[in-house]
């Protein structure tokens, strides 16, 4: 039997009915067709299929789909605006944080839930936020970096845009 | 596959009393696994995560009692002051996405002996809380594993919740494993001095067929330690305490480790813990 799930992904409402075996990972890939989040395992090791479901990372294969009904999905897709990348992705592009880029959306993904809760981390703790995410090419060591450095920018960009927005308004 | 998805605690336990085939599913981290690997192939399953009810904690009678839904996030965010012991396992449990998810009543679920909350469980004296449509009952810990991933639950009933008493003196937990993240335990050990009753408790995973209290080396160390006065206990005593909690476990030979190893290492990781948590009575638990 087919059961409703109705979600807000990236902003943006949809609503299937979808057979109650399906992971939201292929929810998401194969019925709302945004394809950035990627599957790299079958025992929830990987991490590549890391998005936000209300604001917390979970891994969206550890989930039935039709267990998401009524919640708010940020996947890699909603990071960027327009042309421009979000901080973090910017900061995996000039670290080189990724060399084939299969495990960067959910290492993106945990890094914007690690740098959420804690906005200047210190190299052990980015190392901890993002212990959930497998990469087989880089060694970790850009991705750190690139995690670093989003931090920094991110910071600063904050405090750019309260600026803006109180002169500009 | 059928989904049931109650929105209540009644309607949950009524639907499992209506279907007591029905597989809950709390955090899905156990669940999911076995699924997409095609160990387990439920008719129905039976989503909890709606249950208000199973996510909530509250204070009674001066005991905590933690809905089985409350997450490890959630418990090392609100609750690591009154269980500190649970809340330094919880940290080790997974990554964070696994920690958003994951539940205590999971892990008592799922019952394996590897399982991290159960030896600080063990150590606190804690109590499940099982339920079914017909009634409430609550069984000690140490009674709860009944076998290899086997619990003392019925057909009819869900694990409501667990209680544990907070924190009358330091609690400690180690855990080896093959790296520093994500790792299911080779072996585990939890420690917790109740400073008041002058009682000391332990917990052992990963070396045995269920999560198995040490209660000789307990009785053993509560008679050596020098409560009052708080000076160290000597090098034989520590070194007794060791052994004895080491000689607790029924470790086998596996994947992960050899049974040898899982005693060594866990005669180590007694002293040790025995060591941390002295250290911190004498120098800060009133
Ligand atoms: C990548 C990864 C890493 C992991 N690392 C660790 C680790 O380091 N340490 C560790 O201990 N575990 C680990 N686990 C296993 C798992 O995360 C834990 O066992 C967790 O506590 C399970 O909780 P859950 O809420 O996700 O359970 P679920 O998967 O939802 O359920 C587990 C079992 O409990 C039953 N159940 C759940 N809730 C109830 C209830 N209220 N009443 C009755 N039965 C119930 C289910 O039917 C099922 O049998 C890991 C898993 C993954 C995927
Ligand atoms: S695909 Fe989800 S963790 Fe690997
Ligand atoms: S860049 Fe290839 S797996 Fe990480």
């Amino acid at each position: 039997m087919k059961h409703k799930v109705a979600v807000t992904v990236n902003g943006h409402k949809h609503e299937h009915e979808v057979e109650p075996r399906l992971l939201l990972v292929h929810y998401l890939r194969d019925v709302v067709g945004l394809t950035g989040t990627h599957i790299g395992c079958d025992t929830s090791q990987c991490g590549a299929c890391t998005i936000h479901v209300d604001g917390k990372a979970v891994k969206s294969c550890t989930m039935f789909a039709v267990q998401a009904d009524g919640r708010s999905l940020t996947t890699i897709e909603g990071m960027a605006k327009g042309d421009e990348l979000h901080p973090i992705q910017q900061a995996f592009w000039d670290e080189h944080g990724l060399q084939c880029g299969y495990c960067t959306p959910g290492f993106i993904m945990a890094a914007a839930y690690l740098l959420e809760q804690n906005p200047n981390p210190t190299e052990d703790e980015i190392r901890k936020g993002l212990e959930g995410n497998l990469c087989r090419c880089t060694g970790y060591v850009n991705i750190v970096k690139a995690v670093q450095t989003a931090a920094k920018t991110m910071s600063g960009t904050t405090a750019g845009k309260t600026q803006v927005a109180a002169g500009g308004n | 596959m059928n989904f049931l998805q109650p929105s209540t605690w009644a309607e949950a336990l009524a639907m499992k009393a209506a279907h007591p085939e029905a597989l809950p599913i709390a955090g899905g981290t156990d669940v999911l696994v076995e699924i997409n690997l095609d160990h387990n192939r439920p008719d129905t399953v039976m989503d909890l995560t709606r249950v208000a009810d199973l996510a909530e904690w509250a204070t009674e009678d001066g005991l905590v009692r933690v809905g089985a839904g409350v997450t490890y996030t959630r418990i090392i965010d609100e609750l690591g002051d009154r269980m500190p012991g649970l809340a330094m396992a919880s940290r080790t449990v997974g990554s964070p996405q696994i920690r958003n998810r994951g539940t205590v009543g999971g892990n008592l679920g799922t019952a394996s002996p590897a399982g991290d909350a159960h030896p600080p469980l063990l150590a606190s004296d804690a109590l499940v809380e099982l339920a079914s449509a017909s009634g409430t009952r609550r069984v000690p810990v140490r009674d709860f594993f009944t076998g290899p991933k086997r619990n003392a639950a019925r057909k009819d009933e869900l694990i409501a919740a667990f209680l544990i008493e907070p924190a009358t003196g330091p609690q400690t937990f180690s855990k080896v494993g093959t790296r520093n993240a994500m790792v299911i335990a080779v072996c585990s050990f939890a420690l917790a001095l109740d400073a008041g009753r002058r009682r000391v408790r332990t917990g052992i995973g990963s070396a045995g067929p269920t999560p198995l209290p040490a209660p000789e080396a307990e009785q053993f160390i509560e008679g050596e330690l020098d409560w009052d006065g708080r000076q160290p206990p000597s090098d034989a005593a520590v070194a007794r305490f060791g052994e004895l909690a080491a000689a607790a476990a029924k470790p086998i030979d596996d994947v992960r480790g050899t049974a040898a190893y899982r005693r060594h290492a866990l005669s180590v990781m007694a002293r040790r813990s025995l060591g941390w948590a002295w250290q911190d009575y004498r120098v800060g638990w009133a």
